[in-house]
């Protein structure tokens, strides 16, 4: 079922929760909202849920309006951050929950709840805990009796608050990947919140960027990441290094270092110049094109990658800088903490002062990787 | 945790344990074991015909009924009225809130006798409220009815005071997972909202109808005191008192005490299982 929120709002006391917001969700889409804490996201998901009333706007499932329609009646599965099971009922007796508590003349036989129970708990793969209470599992164990409970009703909008939240990275990534697949099977449209970008370019159809209250950006994953249209999408997708520039000398300047515009870049003007961690070459000299002076400070192995963590040496950065390589290339740059290194952008997108918020990206195409082009 | 001569130790954040139980042990004896020692012994002087005697005693065997079936009475409205009133305190806010909150307590508060007069005062036919009802033809001083009021008077602050706690830790989340499946207001309320507080009522009724058992000085006031009517089984210990006979009153009241202590150690057992369960342990 496709879901259209159309100008929706909402106001805690003098907080503004969620300026006016428009959101269409295709028919089995899978959507990640996206956002810090305080963003707002988890109030759009109860608004969608109708656990909240918005103060302004309409939601419709299908051609149904249901902006007036009580929670009860919307028929949408909700999965609660802390699972919220219903502790003195056995496993089995939560999944019936949605079954029994149908009015008498439509609900089914009690044979059929049994069969629709153990079926679900099948699904969920946990059949052999149907008479476990709650307290007796486990975090991933409790997440999909939640999530069997949701879809017990076989409701066609499945909605999740951070369903990962509380579990460690294996059991994770486990439940990641089986939640996509039941996904795939069932056809539910979904909607879950979630503060881990990693989460939410791995699991969503489009991502819904959030920040204050309003939609930053609504992509896919892939799109997401390629083009991310603001300075906030950009930090929260996490990994960038930032290079604050003044427009000096027909160069971008910060303290000692500066960095020179590929010859088309009509840019030529103050802002922020960011560089993924994994777009940045070093080597042992600057170039002509780029004097970004950096100290390794750590060299951190991360799974198939090295991260190499860079302090600025005569000119500032908020943060340390990062860059990332595979073990073999790390061994072949020869890399040691404590070593002075030059930083070079293969890539960069430029936030102008008096730009419209969106970057324009740079290539330094004329530098192959790890090389240098034009020594000074 | 430390090793010391091959023993295996916990090593606790605050130390004393060893002195702090001590004390606590004294106290417990001095404050509850020692009394109902004091007990045992008086109504151990008696015969188990004697014993038998006064504990059988017609008077008194009407006096178990009326206690009895009055405790259960109040205890059933406490039950009831105490859970609307812990609800209405944990989930709205109105002006005067803090001031229900505290008034609650009163009855703990307030000395028994000066309660039981107040009663009276009210619910004689002369009286506020007892004019108005004596107009309904309900006559509720000097009645069976009047031990009721007091015992439903004395004993609310049992149930309130158990149940608010548990209402205020039980998380909206389980409410709203019922809602969106579906459940209508009253299914989430029997369903969700009451199993999880069960247990606490129940401790609570318990509470409420045991002091109900013992409670005297604001029935006295207030039941009329008439033989095989209104007479309840603490006034049949002090008259006992009264007449010097100090083992007959023993006797009586170990009746009641029994009674107590088996009934709270019952709700205690069920008590444990049903939150074991809830616990997972």
């Amino acid at each position: 079922m496709s879901i259209r929120l159309t100008n929706i709002s909402k106001k805690f006391g003098q907080f503004q929760a969620l300026s006016p917001l428009n959101l269409d969700i295709q028919e089995g889409e899978m959507i990640g909202l996206l956002g810090p804490s305080g963003s707002g996201k988890t109030t759009l998901l109860r608004i969608i849920a109708g656990l909240e009333g918005a103060d302004s706007g309409h939601i419709h499932f299908g051609n149904r309006d249901v902006t007036q329609v009580h929670v009860r009646d919307r028929r949408v599965g909700f999965v609660f951050q802390n699972y919220a099971l219903f502790r003195h009922m056995t496993v089995a007796d939560n999944v019936a929950f949605g079954l029994e508590v149908i009015p008498k003349k439509q609900r089914p036989s009690v044979a059929e709840i049994q069969k629709r129970v153990s079926h679900l708990l099948e699904m969920v793969q946990l059949g052999h805990l149907a008479q476990r209470y709650p307290e007796q599992l486990s975090g991933g164990q409790k997440q999909r009796i939640a999530l069997a409970r949701a879809l017990a009703t076989q409701p066609e909008v499945l909605l999740l608050d951070e369903p990962f939240g509380a579990l460690d990275a294996k059991v994770r990534k486990e439940l990641r990947r089986w939640l996509r697949s039941l996904h795939d099977e069932l056809k539910f449209t979904s909607v879950f919140v979630t503060h881990d970008q990693d989460e939410a370019l791995e699991l969503s159809d489009r991502v819904v960027v959030m920040s204050n209250g309003n939609i930053e950006q609504v992509n896919t994953p892939i799109e997401l990441y390629a083009q991310p249209n603001s300075r906030f999408v950009f930090d929260f997708l996490g990994n960038v290094n930032r290079f604050e520039a003044s427009w000096q000398q027909n160069r971008w300047t910060n303290g000692d270092a500066f960095l020179v515009p590929p010859e088309q870049a009509p840019l030529q003007q103050n802002g922020a110049l960011y560089v993924r961690s994994h777009e940045l070459a070093l080597a042992d000299k600057p170039n002509s094109q780029a004097h970004i002076p950096l100290t390794i400070v750590a060299i951190t192995p991360v799974g198939a990658e090295v991260r190499v963590e860079l302090a600025p040496i005569g000119w500032q950065s908020e943060e340390l800088w990062e860059a990332t390589f595979t073990h073999h290339h790390l061994q072949e740059l020869g890399l040691q903490k404590g070593s002075v290194v030059y930083a070079t952008p293969r890539t960069a997108y430029f936030f102008g002062e008096q730009g419209d918020g969106s970057p324009v990206r740079q290539s330094w195409p004329f530098l192959p990787p790890g090389s240098l082009a034009f020594d000074i | 945790m430390i090793f010391t001569n091959g023993r295996l130790r916990h090593k606790r954040v605050l130390p004393g344990f060893s002195i702090s139980l001590g004390v606590s042990l004294l106290f417990v004896s001095l404050i509850l074991l020692l009394p109902t020692t004091g007990l045992i012994m008086q109504t151990s002087q008696m015969s188990w015909s004697e014993y038998w005697g006064v504990i059988a005693d017609p008077r008194v065997l009407a006096s178990y009924k009326v206690t009895i079936l009055s405790a259960l009475a109040a205890s059933i409205f406490n039950c009831l009225f105490g859970l609307l009133l812990a609800w209405v305190l944990v989930r709205y806010e109105f002006p005067g809130k803090r001031i229900l909150d505290a008034l609650v307590d009163l009855p703990f508060a307030l000395p028994t006798a000066v309660a039981g007069i107040t009663l009276a005062t009210l619910y004689a036919e002369n009286g506020q409220i007892g004019s108005l009802l004596a107009e309904l033809g309900i006559k509720v001083a000097y009645t069976p009815l009047g031990i009721v009021v007091a015992m439903i008077f004395t004993s609310i602050p049992f149930v309130v005071r158990t149940v608010q706690p548990v209402l205020e830790e039980l998380s909206h989340e389980e409410e709203e997972a019922g809602m969106t499946l579906g459940a209508t207001d009253a299914a989430v309320f029997w369903r969700v909202i009451l199993p999880s507080l069960w247990p606490a009522l129940m401790v609570g009724t318990a509470l409420s109808f045991t002091r109900s058992l013992g409670e005297f000085g604001a029935v006295i006031f207030i039941a009329g005191n008439m033989p095989y009517i209104s007479e309840i089984t603490s006034l049949m210990i002090f008259v006992r008192l009264q007449e010097f006979d100090f083992a007959g009153a023993s006797a009586i009241a170990s009746i009641v005490l029994m009674t107590s202590l088996l009934l709270l150690l019952l709700i205690n057992l069920w008590q444990a299982r049903y939150l074991r369960r809830i616990h997972g342990r």
